[in-house]
């Protein structure tokens, strides 16, 4: 282990609880694959603010990606109303529909430079230690850290803001919207809040992760959390640890696994999708209520 | 075969016990339904009167406990059984007409891959005419009141010509004209030697609908004819608040473990 | 250029031939499939599933090179790809099953673990000294530059085999789809059919993975299918429109993509196919916005025609004594004050009274109905307190109320209905007194 992994771990971890924080009122709100949609259907909004400002890392890119979370939610939310259409059809239409748009705007205009849509979809997390920025710098001491950490760090600052702010807000308009109403809390300010933040989160995470495997880490920690407590206090909690311990599992062991049949190593953000799933397996075959304690008979209650 | 449980009951009940999540909802009933009657399932809610009905069909496992019909096994006996669900298990907006959904009663008898033909599609327009809505055979469902469509429900049950009738709340929330038809419906089935089991939320309605009574709350309170069933002390003992011995036991299992 | 793209659209051009061709049977395909997956309320299993499918296609690779053969043999991966899909989609049962997790969180969860265990799989693989792993991302995106015979082949008997099985269980499907717990009752297995149903999804996602990307044939599975529900209420109606629009988005936009060959033909086949959702979406005949719109106002102009000639006729027989009723000029104030008018409702509606000929011109100030304007006002009046008779008897009303209720449903009733109410109130009086004041 040298000071790389250690950059490559930190990127990973505060990425992982970046995403997770929102990913838990996903899960709430029984949207998780809203998570899905808006990594998906950030990409026109990337490419076109890549396009204009020409630069990869830049307030265009949130500014675009945030754009575009809020717009799959309108679009995904006025086909469900106006067109009396299912909620999962219609946000397959609208995520896809963007995602091609995106591609075309890619392949179009900037085929020549470097934004390799495979990049945005699953990143590289390899390449981040690659590009520091320095936090502090003395006679002495220098003190540097990834550009993505910094980015990703910030957001996850963010994220916990606004949670800690609108904490009750949240956690009423998730369980109640009905009642949010009446309170005057505006459940559809809190509803794009919450989008807004998933495509944040998506685009401060791609750089590092790519688009695609920040939704394991918005829902998978989560989900995990939710089969071992239904206190949302500890259920946040766990889903920070959760999502922590997968990311450093999932470099360790991109790392370590592949020796063992003899290839190199493979993409950290892979590994630590797959962690993230490994846990969760262990969360649903051990944890209380698990597969493993529970004799046939015990039902869910049904829908 | 069990001891207690003699063959000729439609539908014998052994030691069901259901639970989710540990926490029993149907606690060691023991019941036996006789032939020929109208039966209905009563008490307050969340008593476990639809999970009553679904555990007998099999749609929901059971933690302990076994349902005979005729005394065997259900999977053997689906011949004999109709299933009339709550109207709000289905998505009324689904592409299908009256008939298209009365005809879902033929398909156990056609069989895999065959097609309704012109037999099935009479059999469904006539048991559409004896709910009294034949002349809407052929409309969206879900251009259909509420009444109609619980009608077209009850009509599907019919092109089975079971012997056994299970119907979820088949009162709940229709209009009089249904009501109606609802009540012609299952005197006719009663004339025929049929047996039918309803759950039903309306207790000023129960006397006068059915002739054999099951008070449920989590478990068996009184089964019998409505006429010695239907006291004043069982009705006390069904939805008073007596259980709490019971609710504090329930309570006490789910916590074992944790 | 648009010789090139006539020529391409029918299939003149060698090499978009068989492309050409091969989308459109796959957007036939995944439209009539896709209808059930929309039925069923499962879009977005299609989503899970294509996802699921990048390990398999991983691990495909790697064991047919470690085998010795070539790694990228189209029917080793699509093997590949059809393992993982399969057991990703019974991950997500499962989940659903035995945990408080809903459909969204195990979608999500089998969707981004599979995905990235496949990122990770992929990593490794294309590490492999001495095979070149290019291309297999091309599961991802998509890449139809051309298509070699054998594939096409492959491609049309999965896809042929899939539609066929799915039309020779229509009607189990159909009934799984509305009512799956009825279905059980009826000792139909139906988990069985779900698998079934998963199992076709599976091969179509499987099959247009290697034409329209992984991401891209997700919207193939669920776009033609919803934008074909606008246009019809019936069941088979819809299979048909559904794979026929899937048809035109795929002969169209690989066409059209064929022009422009930098460009991805998953993302032009999808925006069109998303074209004419929005098309279905607005203008769709069953249910589409516009058409909906056009109803609910040829209601509103039913009810306001009603209104206005009952306002009238009431007007007439409050100022006369006698009857037979006699068919005068009433001042405008009187109509104003009758009842509860919105903002320039009335106005809107004496002037579409005129267009319908039933007023007649009248000096300023003054209203008189035609003679057919007053026979229609007749029999609107009569049908209205007919119900309002039957409200009251049936239903126990009490009187005050009545109007209202009357009001809605009266608009709607039709001469056969009217029969049935006089012969239930025995009436056989022309006309008939309101049961309330007015």
């Amino acid at each position: 282990m040298n000071i790389n992994d250690f950059h490559i771990i930190t990127v990973g971890v505060l990425c992982a609880m970046a995403c997770a924080l929102p990913g838990i009122f996903l899960l709430l709100r029984r949207m998780s694959m809203m998570g899905d949609a808006i990594s998906h259907a950030v990409l026109p909004g990337l490419a076109i603010a890549f396009l204009v400002s020409g630069s990869r890392t830049s307030w265009g890119m949130f500014f675009g990606a945030a754009v575009a979370g809020v717009l799959t939610a309108l679009f995904t939310q006025w086909i469900t109303k106006f067109g009396k259409v299912e909620r999962g059809a219609a946000m397959g239409i609208v995520f896809t529909t963007l995602f091609a748009i995106g591609l075309l705007i890619i392949e179009q205009g900037a085929g020549n430079v470097d934004l390799d849509a495979g990049c945005v979809l699953y990143g590289a997390l390899e390449y981040t230690p690659l590009h520091l920025v320095t936090l502090f710098e003395s006679e002495t001491l220098i003190w540097q850290i990834p550009h993505a950490a910094m980015v990703v760090g910030t957001t996850l600052l963010f994220n916990i803001i606004i949670i800690t702010l609108f904490y009750k807000e949240l956690t009423v308009a998730s369980f109640d919207p009905g009642l949010a109403e009446t309170q005057g809390f505006h459940p559809k300010v809190i509803h794009y809040l919450l989008m807004t933040m998933v495509a944040v989160t998506t685009v401060a995470a791609f750089e590092a992760v790519g688009s695609i495997i920040v939704i394991a880490m918005l829902i998978v920690p989560p989900a995990t959390a939710f089969l071992l407590t239904h206190k949302l206090p500890v259920l946040i909690g766990m889903s920070l640890a959760l999502a922590a311990l997968a990311a450093i599992l999932g470099h360790l062991s991109s790392q370590a696994l592949p020796t063992l049949v003899g290839l190199p190593e493979t993409t950290s953000s892979g590994m630590m999708a797959t962690m993230s799933g490994f846990l969760f397996l262990l969360a649903w075959l051990f944890g209380p209520q698990g597969l493993v304690k529970r004799n046939t008979g015990e039902l869910i209650e049904p829908d | 075969m069990l001891p207690d449980h003699p063959p000729e009951f439609p539908l014998a009940v052994h030691d069901l016990t259901v639970a989710y999540h540990r926490k029993p909802v149907l606690w060691d009933l023991d019941l036996n339904i006789p032939e020929g009657k109208l039966v209905g399932i009563v008490g307050p809610n969340g008593a476990g009167k639809s999970t009553l009905l679904k555990a007998c069909l099999d749609l929901i496992p059971k933690t302990s406990g076994e349902v005979l019909i005729y005394g065997k096994p259900y999977e053997q006996q689906r011949d004999l059984i109709a299933y009339v669900p709550q109207r709000e298990s289905v998505d009324w907006d689904f592409p299908v007409s009256a008939l298209d959904v009365v005809a879902m009663g033929t398909y156990r008898k056609l069989g895999w891959f065959k097609r309704v033909g012109k037999a099935q599609r009479e059999q469904a327009r006539a048991a559409l005419d004896q709910v009294g809505i034949g002349h809407l055979a052929d409309r969206q469902i879900s251009q259909l009141s509420g009444g109609q469509q619980q009608r077209v429900f009850l009509a599907r049950a019919l092109v089975q010509d079971a012997e056994i009738y299970f119907m979820d709340e088949p009162f709940a929330a229709v209009d009089a004209a249904t009501e109606q038809a609802i009540i012609e419906l299952l005197q006719n089935l009663n004339a025929r030697g049929k047996t039918v089991l309803c759950v039903h939320h309306d207790l000023a309605t129960v006397s006068r609908y059915f002739d054999y009574l099951v008070l449920l709350n989590m478990r068996i309170v009184a089964s019998g004819p409505t006429a010695e069933t239907f006291t004043r002390e069982n009705l006390h003992k069904t939805y008073g608040g007596k259980l709490n011995l019971l609710d504090d036991v329930a309570e006490a299992l789910k916590n074992i473990g944790r | 250029m648009l010789e090139t793209l006539i020529d391409t659209l029918f299939l003149k051009t060698h090499n978009t031939r068989l492309v050409v061709l091969g989308v459109t049977f796959l957007g036939a395909a995944a439209g009539l499939i896709g209808s059930f997956l929309l039925l069923r309320k499962q879009s977005l299993l299609g989503d899970a599933l294509s996802h699921a499918t990048l390990p398999g296609i991983g691990i495909a690779f790697a064991v047919m090179t470690a085998l010795g053969m070539n790694g990228r043999s189209l029917p080793g991966l699509l093997l590949g790809a059809t393992i993982t899909g399969l057991l990703g989609v019974l991950g997500v049962l499962a989940i659903r099953r035995t945990t408080k997790l809903k459909d969204d969180a195990a979608m999500g969860i089998v969707l981004s673990v599979f995905f990235g265990l496949g990122i990770a799989i992929l990593g490794m693989v294309q590490k492999i000294p001495g095979q070149s792993s290019a291309g297999l991302e091309s599961f991802i995106y998509g890449k139809t530059a051309s298509m070699i015979e054998a594939d096409f082949i492959l491609i049309a008997i999965t896809l042929t085999i899939s539609v066929f099985v799915s039309l020779l269980i229509i009607k189990e499907l159909t009934l799984l789809c509305f009512d799956s717990n009825f279905a059980s009752t009826e000792g139909w297995p139906v988990l069985v059919l779900d698998i079934l149903l998963m199992g076709l999804v599976t091969a179509v996602t499987v099959v247009g993975l290697q034409s329209v990307g992984l991401i891209l044939i997700i919207a193939f599975l669920i776009t033609p299918a919803t934008a074909a529900r606008f246009w019809t209420h019936q069941l088979r109606h819809m299979l048909w429109l559904a794979a026929i629009i899937g048809a035109v988005s795929g002969w169209l936009g690989a066409s059209i993509s064929a022009l422009y060959p930098n460009f991805p033909a998953g993302a032009i086949i999808v925006i069109t196919a998303a074209a004419i959702f929005l098309i279905s979406m607005i203008f769709g005949r069953a249910q589409g916005v516009f058409p909906r719109y056009l109803r609910h106002r040829q209601l509103q102009k039913k009810v306001g025609r009603q209104h206005l000639l009952r306002s009238t006729y009431e007007i007439l027989e409050n100022s006369q004594e006698s009857k037979p009723l006699k068919n005068l000029a009433i001042p405008l104030e009187l109509l104003r004050k009758h009842r509860y008018w919105a903002k320039g409702e009335l106005s809107k509606l004496i002037r579409q009274a005129r267009a319908e000929d039933h007023i007649e011109r009248q000096p300023s100030g003054e209203l008189r109905l035609s003679e057919s304007g007053f026979g229609e006002a007749s029999r609107i009046t009569r049908n209205h307190r007919l119900w309002e008779m039957y409200l009251i008897t049936h239903a126990d009303i009490a009187p005050s109320h009545v109007d209202r209720d009357a009001d809605m449903v009266e608009h709607l009733l039709g001469a056969e209905i009217v029969h049935q109410l006089e012969a239930e109130l025995e009436l056989s009086k022309s006309t008939i007194e309101s049961p309330h004041v007015i």
